[in-house]
């Protein structure tokens, strides 16, 4: 039997290691695939996705349907790929391991009926080279959908033809960029490319290329399934759909829940994640990983949807909170998450390859009793000088989201330590 | 250079081979046929780094390039087994500084080194997608949870 409230991970119980071929197929795997490859042309598979609302599970939030939809189909492209982004690396997310791992299907039925739908020959599953695990059940789980006949020359004796390769990465952050993506497949450093031409037009070897993140493909079959009024019942708030929303750092049980998509934040951390644990409370929290702003107890009401965490100064990102307890000191977790977009800068644009272990050095500064207070302007600064439309790409834009908060929420705490050591004389008034 | 020449093996021609026939351009094997070489050898020698450019047909540079780019490729040796401790947000919230002091006391070493053994490379890593069991370490290919000093010990051995 479906679970149709939990269609993503129905098939992920805690006494099972992982969901096997059978166990898919026993609550309608591959029945999407079917059902789109033998009754819908691929035009109309991306309208019904298009039409169910289904908006990119990797943080950015773009209408998938939309996507596919700008993929040539005419005679004068022959050769198009999909891309399949399992470069989770997003501090603070842990939600496609989870799926990669829990139901290796789920995700290449989405592929398939993906590839199908912008008429791919050949698709990638780009996967982080840490996820071993992953890895193995990827490689078995496609080697059991060729052997069922999901996979290769004429998918179930009908007139489509697939591959799906995996490629295991080596470890960068900057993969996750889509085109930084296409150059990694490549074989080359994953330096982001310059926009337009989009991937869709000019993406894997100059050939039209989607790339759709692990959770997104995974709602699709589902979708198909079951059709998109179904789905768009789903979602809660605006958004259509369910998602997969995490909560890490001290809360009683960290973890991960798919839910509808516009849950109330509240329900998350107190609920699911049982809210803190003894002896500590919530300072404030990333929304989405690393790259969102912070967000405040004040904020636990606005839904987990795009556009209400836009509408309060953050992004829902991957939807993985990382919680800020009393206890942690919020000038620290931000040096923390710096150094880690600084060493994940692939050094390609000047504002970045700089920007950032700059911003790096002043945060070490503030925080040995080096700083002064001028330094907080210069970081102020510096969020302007990364902004989006600065930099070449997302990466530093994303890394200035919770410098910006934080100097905003928590410009006492920054103070403070520069006032604790050596105070200089325009302090004095602060403390 | 007063090591003998490394010659890639024929498995490892043969294997890196096959994941050139994945792509419409052999180069693109290059990561995968980097981690080949280091699933036999544990790192990538100067001249195991010239004979796979050869096989892949880019220059020595362009493959340099791509091998000082990635976290998970090592021009340096290694020890038998590396350990990649995450130091992200999430773990570090949870106590990624104990671990990290942990290993180093217990090896001996400095972040990033090798014990006089040869048996361990503790290596910082980024995020390792298992916040909600931070803070994670990756032992070799195991990935352990909720990482304690009595976690590393009964890994280390007592």
């Amino acid at each position: 039997m479906e679970n149709m409230d939990k269609p993503l991970t129905q098939n992920i119980q805690p006494d099972r290691v992982f969901a096997t071929l059978a166990d898919y197929e026993q609550t309608g795997g591959y029945q999407g695939l079917r059902k789109a490859i033998a009754e819908l042309p691929p035009k109309e598979v991306q309208q019904w996705v298009k039409d169910a609302g289904l908006r990119g599970r990797g943080g950015s939030g773009f209408p998938a349907g939309v996507k596919w939809s700008l993929m040539p189909l005419d005679d004068a492209h022959q050769t198009r790929y999909l891309i399949v982004n399992g470069d989770e690396m997003e501090p603070g997310t842990f939600k496609d391991r989870f799926l990669l791992e829990r139901d290796p299907h789920q995700l290449i039925e989405g592929t398939i009926i993906a590839a199908y739908a912008i008429q791919a020959q050949t698709a990638y599953i780009f996967l982080r080279g840490e996820y071993h695990l992953a890895a193995r059940r990827i490689e078995q789980a496609l080697q059991e959908a060729r052997a069922k006949g999901y996979l290769g020359e004429h998918i179930l004796d009908l007139d489509f033809s697939l591959d799906i390769h995996l490629h295991t990465s080596a470890g960068r952050y900057i993969c996750g960029e889509e085109t930084a993506l296409i150059n990694s497949l490549e074989g080359k450093r994953a330096n982001p490319r310059a926009k337009p031409p989009f991937a869709v037009v000019s993406g894997l070897w100059g050939k039209p290329t989607v790339v759709n993140n692990v959770e997104t493909l995974c709602n699709v079959p589902h979708i198909i399934r079951n059709g998109v009024n179904w789905y768009k019942g789903l979602g809660l708030g605006a958004d259509q759909g369910t998602k997969l929303f995490g909560v890490s750092g001290r809360v009683r049980r960290p973890g991960l829940w798919e839910l509808p998509m516009g849950t109330p934040i509240r329900e998350i951390v107190e609920e699911h994640a049982g809210g803190m644990r003894d002896g500590f409370s919530l300072r404030a929290f990333l929304p989405g990983g690393a790259s969102t702003d912070f967000l405040l107890p004040e904020h636990l009401d606005v839904r987990m949807d795009y556009d209400a965490v836009a509408k309060v100064g953050s992004r829902m990102g991957t939807g993985t909170m990382i919680i800020l307890d009393d206890k942690t000191c919020p000038v620290k977790m931000v040096l923390n998450l710096e150094q880690f977009f600084s060493q994940e800068s692939c050094g390609w644009c000047t504002p970045c390859r700089d920007g950032l272990p700059w911003t790096v050095t002043l945060l070490k500064d503030i925080i040995e009793g080096r700083g002064r207070l001028e330094d907080l302007d210069t970081l102020s600064r510096l969020t302007g000088m990364m902004a989006l439309g600065n930099t070449f790409c997302a990466l530093a834009p994303g890394a200035m989201e919770p410098l910006q908060s934080a100097l905003k929420f928590f410009r006492r705490d920054f103070e403070h330590y520069i006032a604790g050591v050596a105070p200089p004389p325009s302090v004095k008034r602060l403390v | 250079m007063t090591e003998k020449p490394a010659v890639l093996t024929a498995v490892e021609i043969e294997e890196i081979t096959a994941e050139m026939s994945h792509y419409a351009d052999k180069a693109a094997a290059s990561i995968e046929a980097l981690k080949i070489v280091q699933k036999y050898r544990r790192w990538v020698s100067d001249d195991c780094l010239v004979a796979v450019a050869q096989l892949l047909g880019i220059s020595p540079a362009q493959l340099e390039g791509v091998a000082t780019f990635y976290n998970l490729i090592y021009r340096q040796p290694v020890g038998r087994t590396v350990i990649h401790y995450c130091n992200s947000v999430s773990c570090w919230i949870m106590g990624s500084e104990q671990v990290e002091a942990r290993l180093c006391e217990r090896l001996q070493v400095e972040p990033g080194g090798m014990s006089a053994d040869g048996e361990y490379t503790v290596l910082p890593i980024v995020c390792l997608g298992a916040c909600d069991h931070a803070p994670v370490m990756l032992v070799g290919d195991q990935l352990r949870h909720d990482v304690t000093d009595d976690v590393i010990d009964e890994i280390l051995g007592r």
